[in-house]
């Protein structure tokens, strides 16, 4: 196998008339990889990955998606990527089953329709409408839709927002599904940590239209460990090594510390301190 | 440019082949909305059916009746209204919902969804015109013609007739921004043509010579005189512009609306919304 990333992108730029959506932005993606770009609203998620799929022009920087700039891609490459937006509100009057088998024949080797229905849970809803399915049901039809082709790399813009605690969990296990005996390239951005740390390999938070950390969950986590606040009656200390330090406070107390706590910042913890950094 | 297509991999299916199954998947989408198709057929149909009652009298020099000389003109209004308009709300509303988007990120050979949308307008405009001529035999005793040679003509000034508006219809999508201004965008100049080339002022040759100049510019007013030299006797060639069918200038100015609207169709059309310019 080659090195050669999935996807490629290095210094890319983006603006909207005075606003910055993304300002100088790198990110690579390895083949079979899952990779979430976790971010606030705003940051440049839907941005950046609407350039990777081709669905928008960038002002600067290089951009390489399977092998090919998104912007000249031809059908070919088209044919081999999956794409689930945000919001969509088409196909209304078809059923189920007509939207995917439809959306099957314009790829040179779809999956079979009836399994894609299947693998999403909506078997039986097949022969429904379209605009009568609950918005966690929509959502899954248009994953459907994006795997259809048997795409060898799949872009998820926030798939899960709105869905109930449920459904999520639900979902994520479409996508590990999708990820492990399907060899399915996968980049996702999601605003839901939860979910970065339940679906990525590597998560890449995005602050500000840039990458401010690039790392697997348990690494972020693992950068948290550092910064241990231990807090007692009389003072507050940040340190690397909290057994050291209580066992210094319980001598110099000559027993129970009062009011003794050892909190160790959550993932949400570094997350929130790192897009704070730039917001 | 080289193929390499290696033994086994399997192509991509053809344009043609797409744009039927784009067809097929339009047409269902237009007949399972009850309330768009009622309001497609029946616009035409009210018009004709008011307008027919509304005017009185036979023109002098023939037995044609008011209500008989509107009937094909009504005919080409509704050709223009099943393709024109519907395409032009249709394809806007494709640009809003997320349509237009999703088909961009499939495999999807742009002229397939071109394909598909003027076969869905083409199907929907021969039931308009059946709905029509049902209502001008019935209503208002226009006599169908026997002479092959005229259901001929019938026949290329409908097809290049109904292909040229279709194609100014989504080439006129791009005018509107949003799904919900489409209607009034559409029918604005629908109804400013229908007037301008005699459909709704009849006879053709009593419109005011500027207002008839600007409507020769556009298919609507060939399309209607096409449509008049099949179902009319030659005796109301005297309510005419000039004393003829001039079925070779309607051939003309038909063909050259559908080049020029397929070019405006490849240089102008947008496949994203106002969201993202």
């Amino acid at each position: 196998m080659t090195e050669t990333p999935t996807v490629r992108v290095r210094g890319l730029r983006k603006t909207y008339g005075d606003t910055v959506a993304v300002a100088g932005l790198d990110l690579d993606v390895g083949a079979g990889e899952v990779v979430a770009l976790l971010g606030p609203n705003g940051a440049g998620k839907t941005t950046t990955i609407e350039i990777l799929e081709g669905h928008r022009h960038r002002d600067a920087g290089e951009v390489s998606v399977l092998g090919h700039d998104p912007n000249r891609a031809d059908l070919d490459w088209r044919a081999r990527i999956g794409i689930v937006t945000q919001d969509s509100g088409d196909l209304g009057e078809l059923t189920v089953w007509e939207s995917v088998s439809h959306f099957a024949r314009y790829y040179p080797r779809p999956r079979d329709p009836a399994q894609v229905i299947e693998l999403v849970g909506l078997t039986g809803k097949a022969t429904t409408r379209v605009r009568t399915l609950s918005g966690g049901q929509r959502r899954r039809l248009d994953v459907a839709l994006g795997i259809v082709g048997r795409p060898r790399l799949l872009f998820l813009d926030e798939p899960t927002t709105g869905f109930d605690p449920r459904a999520r969990r639900r979902f994520w296990d479409l996508i590990r599904q999708l990820a492990g005996a399907g060899g399915c390239t996968i980049l996702l951005s999601t605003h839901y940590l939860q979910e970065a740390e339940a679906l990525a390999d590597r998560v890449a938070v995005i602050a500000g239209g840039r990458i401010v950390a690039d790392a697997t969950p348990a690494a972020l986590v693992g950068r948290a460990t550092a910064r241990t606040v231990v807090r007692w009656a009389d003072g507050r200390q940040e340190t690397d090594d909290p057994a050291a330090l209580i066992a210094t406070l319980t001598s110099r107390y000559g027993g129970a510390v009062p009011d003794l706590t050892v909190s160790r910042p959550s993932l949400e913890d570094v997350y929130l301190d790192l897009i704070g950094d730039v917001s | 440019m080289t193929a390499t297509v290696l033994p086994g991999t399997p192509r991509r299916p053809s344009t043609v082949r797409l744009g039927l199954h784009r067809a097929t998947i339009e047409l269902k989408g237009f007949f399972r909305e009850r309330d768009a198709v009622a309001f497609t057929f029946a616009m035409p149909a009210v018009i004709l059916a008011l307008l027919g009652s509304i005017f009185e009298g036979v023109h002098p020099g023939s037995d044609v009746t008011s209500a008989q000389y509107l009937a094909p003109s009504m005919i080409a209004a509704g050709v223009a209204s099943t393709t024109f308009v519907n395409l032009g709300t249709g394809i806007a509303a494709d640009r809003d919902d997320g349509t237009l988007r999703r088909l961009r990120g499939a495999p999807m050979p742009p002229s397939a969804y071109f394909i598909g949308k003027i076969l869905m307008a083409l199907v929907v405009t021969v039931g308009e015109t059946v709905l029509l001529l049902g209502i001008a035999v019935v209503a208002f005793d226009l006599s169908l013609p026997t002479d092959p040679v005229r259901w001929l003509t019938f026949g290329w000034v409908f097809l290049l007739g109904a292909t040229a508006c279709a194609l100014t219809g989504i080439a006129a999508s791009n005018l509107a921004g949003s799904a919900r201004s489409a209607g009034a965008v559409m029918n604005l100049p629908y109804l400013v043509l229908a007037f301008i080339s005699g459909v709704f002022y009849t006879p053709v040759g009593q419109l005011p010579q500027p207002l008839l100049t600007v409507g020769s510019v556009f298919p609507l007013k060939w399309m209607a005189q096409g449509f008049r030299s099949v179902f009319l006797p030659d005796s109301i060639l005297t309510q005419e512009v000039v004393l003829s069918w001039e079925h070779g200038r309607i051939a003309l100015v038909l063909a050259a609306w559908c080049v020029g609207g397929t070019v405006l169709c490849l240089t102008t059309f947008r496949w994203q919304g106002r969201r993202f310019r």
